[in-house]
């Protein structure tokens, strides 16, 4: 086993998550669709990490990747300095205790025949988690009320709850097994912005009371304002800028993440219609461009950034992969 | 301004186990001419039904059961079925949230804006492809002849938006009812269209129902905006109105409880609770159940308009009890 010897939660280095494009007769490999690309971030102990991009990114299948559901080809992903992709199934099964997911619709994940009680209580089981059924059973009335549900509808059906209970549910669910971190793929983006807050309010509540971490994958830069500690951009597969929250708000330093920013519709009755749109569509996965994958959409585009991959450019807690970042880089159009 | 659309006691019902279901309730509705009109709700709410009701377009079972749409004079609702189709597509057009469910998979995106050109036209083919091409290049797809020949699953989903907004604009309608045009696109897409409607209602002076529950997307583009709780318009004001000076507790709410509003590390102000479904719709004020202002009469009666502002009213018993002028929308 090898460690990182630092004191991140989870740690993904090199992450590479491709899927093989099969064709023909002898289904002959004939192209890779990128999805994932040399992604590298980490996560503090009781911390947020969104990782935010448009869809097709490949926010959703990193988030995957680190939970094994998706194989990568290559990468570490270190959880307390051990790293996952070198454990075997047995050495593993711990870990996925640690880890857990909540998807962006409850009703799917969630059996429609099992009665919520046996949803939240089957991880428990499965981890040798309570004494025997009927303590699981206080178990399951107690997080029903830690997310705010009644105890006493722990023998209802999926159905009889509405989506935020239902994604309370799911919440009560991943907490059943004590994690220390919860990879939340757009946990809340189906719900309604009333019932969105309260489950946002939630999340809080339960990160303060029991130190867990979040990778919060999302497409809404509100939420990520509102709730992450620190945020990764993504774009055709890549993490392109990395930083506190404040800085990316504040000062973001990559042409997409301006642009990403200047899209998201204000909702200042004094301030609308930004800046121009960002013009065009992402390319496909399957055939990125080569250089820098944001060049054929980038306001600022250098001749070398349609060539040569961007470097990866540290600066003050963060770092961003675009050229203009260099010393001497021209400041990007627009300002 | 004059008003090129007045709707008043628009009433849709569904039925439900104890009798029919009100779920657009006797709403009053004015869109000016060339103004955009958002009404906005969480789902449920009855929005899209709304839409679906002025165009009678309602799905069975349901029913549109009162109520009046005045159209340039004329009460949509009682236009006999050849007329209504004429209004249809010719002087109100509709665009939905997603394109791909609108468009025909297996016909060029040509040819179905073609075929949507010579419905409405007595032209020939190559007049219409003509005036297809010119629609592509307005609404900014690029490489428009190419795109012609090009089938739905060619396209991505902005692009499929850009065709609808095409089809939809090929008869120059008096009025666009976009249902949720960009819920389903990306942000950066979804900047895109909000521009591309923006360009298009000055261009063409025509007045858009914007339809969302997107308050980011209420504020890019409307003039004024509607708000929808279970069945019920509740708040009509000027879009700066609403979002500086929301006078119904559900509006203030739903303000507040955006995340883009809010401080880091303050917790969300809710709205407790969940919207009541149809079913346990009481007579009374719907949000009553909900809401930090209630008191003895909200559970009582319906509440009526109270006048707020200039052109900005909202039913709430609790401002009818400190403005000491109520009066009718």
């Amino acid at each position: 086993m090898s460690s990182s010897g630092d004191d991140a939660l989870l740690r993904v280095e090199g992450l590479r998550t491709w899927f093989p494009i099969k064709q023909g007769l002898l289904q002959r490999t004939t192209g890779h669709v990128q999805a994932v690309t040399d992604v590298d971030f980490e996560i503090a102990p009781g911390s947020t990490l969104a990782l935010v991009g448009e869809s097709g990114c490949g926010k959703t299948t990193a988030g995957r990747s680190i939970l094994g559901l998706t194989p990568a080809q290559a990468g570490r992903v270190f959880f307390e300095g051990v790293d996952l992709m070198r454990l075997d199934a047995k050495a593993l099964r711990p870990y996925r205790r640690q880890i857990q997911i909540i998807f962006q619709d409850p009703m799917a994940s969630l059996n429609p025949r099992m009665r919520v009680r046996d949803s939240v209580a089957e991880g428990m089981r499965s981890f040798g988690i309570g004494a025997d059924e009927a303590d699981r059973t206080l178990r399951v009335a107690a997080l029903f009320e830690k997310v705010q549900l009644d105890p006493e509808h722990i023998w209802r059906y999926p159905h009889e709850f509405s989506g935020g209970q239902r994604q309370r549910i799911c919440i009560a669910r991943a907490l059943a097994v004590e994690p220390r971190l919860i990879v939340c793929d757009e946990a809340v983006s189906a719900l309604d912005v009333s019932i969105q807050a309260q489950i946002l309010n939630l999340l809080g509540d339960l990160q303060k009371e029991f130190g867990i971490a979040y990778l919060f994958i999302t497409h809404d830069l509100g939420v990520v304002r509102y709730l992450a500690d620190r945020v990764a951009v993504m774009y055709l597969g890549r993490i392109v800028e990395t930083g506190s929250t404040e800085a990316i708000f504040a000062d973001p330093r990559h042409p997409y993440t301006r642009a990403l920013l200047a899209a998201a519709p204000s909702v200042d009755p004094d301030r609308r219609g930004g800046a121009p749109p960002l013009l065009g569509d992402v390319p496909s996965p399957s055939d990125p461009p080569p250089g820098c994958p944001f060049h054929p959409r980038c306001p600022s585009v250098l001749d070398r950034c349609k060539s040569e991959g961007p470097p990866e450019v540290s600066g003050e807690g963060g770092q961003v992969r675009c050229f203009l970042a260099l010393p001497g880089g021209e400041p990007p159009a627009g300002n | 301004m004059s008003a090129l659309l007045e709707v008043e006691g628009l009433t849709t019902t569904f039925p439900g186990r104890d009798g029919p279901l009100p779920i657009v309730d006797g709403n009053d509705l004015r869109v000016e001419r060339g103004e955009v009109l958002a009404l906005v709700g969480e789902s449920g709410c009855g929005k899209s039904m709304t839409a679906l009701s002025l165009m009678r377009l309602v799905p069975k079972p349901g029913k549109i059961v009162a109520g009046r749409v005045m159209l340039g004079g004329r009460n949509l609702l009682e236009l006999p079925v050849k007329e209504m189709r004429a209004v249809r597509g010719r002087r109100v057009a509709m665009i939905f949230q997603e394109p791909m469910t609108s468009l025909n998979p297996v016909i060029r995106v040509g040819d179905q804006v073609v075929e949507a050109i010579r419905l409405h036209e007595s032209v020939s083919r190559s007049q219409a492809r003509a005036r297809c091409l010119e629609l592509f290049g307005e609404v900014g797809i690029p490489d428009p002849e190419a795109r012609l020949d090009a089938y739905p699953h060619q396209l991505s989903g902005g692009l499929k938006q850009r065709v609808m907004i095409a089809m939809a604009l090929s008869a120059r309608p008096d009025l666009l009812i976009a249902d949720e045009p960009t819920t389903a696109l990306d942000v950066t897409i979804q900047a895109q269209i909000v521009r591309l409607l923006q360009d298009l209602q000055r261009r063409t002076g025509m007045s858009i129902l914007l339809i969302t529950h997107d308050l980011g997307i209420v504020n890019e583009l409307s003039d004024r905006v509607a708000v929808m709780y279970a069945g019920r318009i509740i708040e009509v004001g000027t879009r700066p109105e609403i979002f500086r000076a929301a006078a119904h507790p559900y509006t203030q709410g739903l303000l507040r409880s955006n995340p883009v509003l809010a401080t880091r590390g303050e917790r969300l102000p809710e709205i407790a609770g969940v919207v009541p479904s149809p079913e346990s719709w009481s007579e009374a004020c719907r949000f009553a159940t909900r809401c930090s202002r209630r008191f003895e009469p909200c559970l009582g009666e319906v509440p009526t308009a109270t006048f707020v502002g200039d052109g900005h009213w909202a039913a709430c018993h609790a401002l009818a009890g400190e403005s000491s002028e109520g009066g009718e929308p």
